[in-house]
């Protein structure tokens, strides 16, 4: 059941002017922060990586001064890095905040949920059968996979009466996740290119990417964003319950379905890109809706903020932190899996 | 001596005199177990036949009593033997470990593969074979302590005001997620060669297997699955309840420490030779319930059904893209995961 506290924001009775005022100075800041880090971590992820590049070197470079390499290291490739992992990050963040409002499950992430697994089992198909190589084909196969397995994970998680129960939804990713990997295993190995290929974007890294990367997920990554930010009201709406949502005007059916093509586009199109990255759109939206409250108005505008932010300290803190480089993939694994680990010890899972 | 009959029709009871010793066989539990012993050993005498060349069952039968010339005996003997007898014995010590998990856990999603003992094999031996560059035993060792560190802190961090099963099972996936991103980093930190053998090997695979591969696994089986059948009572109290099972004189601490010991080993010794095989842990003890309709998991009908499971996926495995082979987690996986999805479908209806 849903307490007073959990619906206020949305359906509650008005709150006290000044306490509103607050609250919404409160978020402004948030979002005035965000910016900065934004801004701060974006700059950082220019100077810093392999090359040796001094920080003026790296800024005479950036202004295509100094020698020819220096320039392609820092304009070729850890430009078109920074904006990717500005891109993806959001899109991961924003997916995750979507899915958790869409399955009123605090434990749905698109990697837990088994949306990446689906996108990989695909990229892996397109890659061994028909060829597909290259971001502009892998974009393709990887938003066909995370929309099948999306579909049906909802199917399985929420089938029977008490449908919608948090761990049942993971089981069924986790479920529906183990046989696509169980696919995907048997494709990799039996065409030894394919799984060269494979294993380096599977491992989740932003490391080479070019603006053909970019470009190639960039326009998918702005519908589905577009698509999340319109819905944001009518998710706070769902989160008063199927029943409770229908009988105030809201179309169920509709928004959840819009919230599905929005998770698929923006996971399908960060997967193809930098490959199957677990745990931050698992963490982003709980770290938001504990500053700023349930309010998704807020949240998700904030996780497209908050994510990239995280994003971005992940891979600058994979670039440093080793002499090689640790793909960001496992830097928000690493980040996130306590995360994961603290909900389930905090209380009993409750649906959002 | 009859008193009245407290159990149902279709359970035969056998009793020694002064009652120390009681056998209680329920009719269906004992033929379901028969039928899957008889499908392991028809799946297995299968598998003896076909291969690179496919030998008549005479052939066959003759290798097995020594008859046969050295060529076949050493095709029969060495080569396809060994796997055959792996899969079956292996698949029992799979079953019988989720058995344990299930019973444990109470709950039937409890197996190795959920609380991360898979994973954390798979990093041990990965860290063992592309870090350290051991050998064959190094693996081995790898694999059985990253399994066991694994399963342990999973245990741990899911303990908080006694074991809850869903907790277990959350923080197991969430571990599992975390060693997946470190395993996919260490495969492509080396060369294509060694990062292919090491999927291979992490995808469970039974295609190496020698004589010296089936003895351990053998010996454990031996070993522990009498254990079992002597804690069987004990642990079918437990399954009611802490308390329950402790008002009727179980030490309830001590026989969960000795269950989760004998879980953990069984399932180690598979994945050391084998490599972390995904699933028969999970799927078998289940399956088992569904057909004998027993309350309890039933322990030989779960292994002769975990052994069946296990070299008929072999055989899938060998076959169905041959000449080339398939490792057999991959089958495992795939059907095991397409079997939770049914669970959850089928659960959800009831509830």
């Amino acid at each position: 059941m849903l307490t007073a506290r959990d619906a206020a924001p949305a359906r509650g009775g008005p709150p006290a002017p000044a306490a509103a005022r607050r609250g919404t100075a409160r978020r402004l800041l948030v979002v005035a922060v965000g910016v900065a880090l934004c801004a701060a971590l974006s700059a950082l992820s220019l100077f810093v990586g392999s090359g040796d590049l001094s920080p003026s070197e790296s800024w005479n470079a950036l202004n295509g001064v100094g020698t020819a390499a220096d320039v392609v290291i820092v304009r070729d490739y850890r430009v078109p890095r920074t904006l990717l992992a500005v891109t993806t990050g959001a899109a991961l963040g924003t997916a995750g905040a979507v899915i958790q409002a869409i399955t009123r499950n605090p434990l749905a992430d698109p990697g837990i949920l088994g949306v990446n697994a689906g996108a990989f089992l695909a990229v892996a198909v397109g890659a061994a059968f028909f060829g597909a190589t290259g971001t502009s084909g892998q974009v393709w196969w990887a938003l066909g996979g995370a929309l099948a397995t999306s579909v049906a994970v909802y199917l399985v998680g929420t089938s029977g009466r008490q449908g919608g129960n948090p761990v049942q939804m993971v089981l069924a990713g986790v479920a529906v996740g183990a046989v696509f990997s169980g696919f995907s295993h048997g494709i990799t190995l039996m065409t030894p290119e394919v799984f060269d290929r494979i294993r380096f974007w599977s491992a989740g890294s932003l490391q080479g990417r070019q603006t053909d990367v970019l470009w190639g997920v960039l326009p998918f990554v702005a519908a589905g964003l577009l698509i999340a930010v319109a819905l944001t009201r009518s998710f706070n709406t769902l989160a008063l319950g199927d029943d409770l949502a229908r009988s105030l005007g809201g179309r169920v059916v509709l928004v959840r379905g819009a919230g599905f093509l929005s998770v698929t586009l923006l996971c399908g199109a960060a997967t193809a890109a930098v490959g199957p990255v677990s745990f931050l759109g698992l963490m982003v939206p709980h770290a938001v809706r504990m500053v700023v409250g349930p309010d998704q108005r807020w949240v998700v505008p904030l996780s497209l903020l908050a994510a990239p932010v995280v994003f971005l300290s992940a891979d600058i803190l994979g670039r440093v932190v080793t002499a090689g480089e640790l793909p960001v993939g496992i830097v928000t694994a690493f980040l996130g899996a306590p995360v994961l680990v603290w909900l389930v010890r905090r209380k009993e899972v409750k649906p959002l | 001596m009859t008193a009245t009959r407290l159990w149902p029709r279709g359970v035969v009871l056998l009793r020694s005199r002064r009652g120390r010793l009681s056998l209680r066989i329920g009719l269906r539990s004992f033929s379901v177990g028969l039928a899957f012993l008889a499908a392991a050993l028809l799946v297995s005498t299968y598998s003896l036949t076909i291969g690179e060349s496919d030998l008549p069952l005479g052939d066959v039968a003759d290798a097995l009593l020594g008859r046969a010339d050295d060529g076949v005996a050493r095709i029969v003997l060495e080569w396809r033997l060994p796997r055959v007898l792996l899969a079956v014995v292996g698949g029992a010590a799979l079953a019988l470990s989720g058995a344990v998990f299930q019973t444990i856990t109470r709950n039937p999603l409890g197996s190795p593969d959920v609380i991360g003992f898979n994973m954390g094999a798979y990093t041990g031996a990965l860290v063992s074979m592309l870090v350290i560059g051991g050998g064959y035993l190094a693996t081995v060792a790898g694999a059985l302590v990253g399994g066991t560190l694994t399963g342990l802190v999973v245990y741990l961090l899911a303990l908080r005001q006694g074991l809850q099963g869903y907790r277990l099972i959350i923080v197991g996936i969430g571990v599992s997620a975390l060693l997946a991103s470190l395993n996919a980093y260490l495969k492509i930190t080396v060369s294509l060669e060694e990062s292919l053998s090491a999927s291979v090997w992490g995808a469970g695979s039974l295609a190496t297997a020698a004589w010296t591969d089936v003895v351990p696994v053998l010996a454990v089986v031996a070993v522990l699955a009498p254990v079992l059948m002597f804690v069987n009572r004990d642990s079918g109290l437990l399954a009611l309840g802490d308390d329950a099972a402790h008002g009727r004189g179980v030490d309830v601490e001590r026989l969960r420490l000795v269950l989760l010991a004998v879980g953990v080993v069984l399932t180690a010794a598979v994945t050391a030779v084998a490599g972390p095989i995904a699933f028969i842990a999970l799927v078998a003890p289940q399956l088992a319930v569904r057909l004998t309709r027993t309350p309890a998991i039933p322990l030989l009908p779960t292994a002769f059904l975990g052994a069946s499971l296990l070299a008929l996926g072999d055989l899938v495995a060998r076959t169905v893209i041959a000449p080339a082979q398939l490792p057999v987690g991959v089958v495992t996986a795939t059907i095991g995961g397409g079997y939770l999805v049914w669970l959850l479908v089928a659960q959800a209806r009831k509830a």
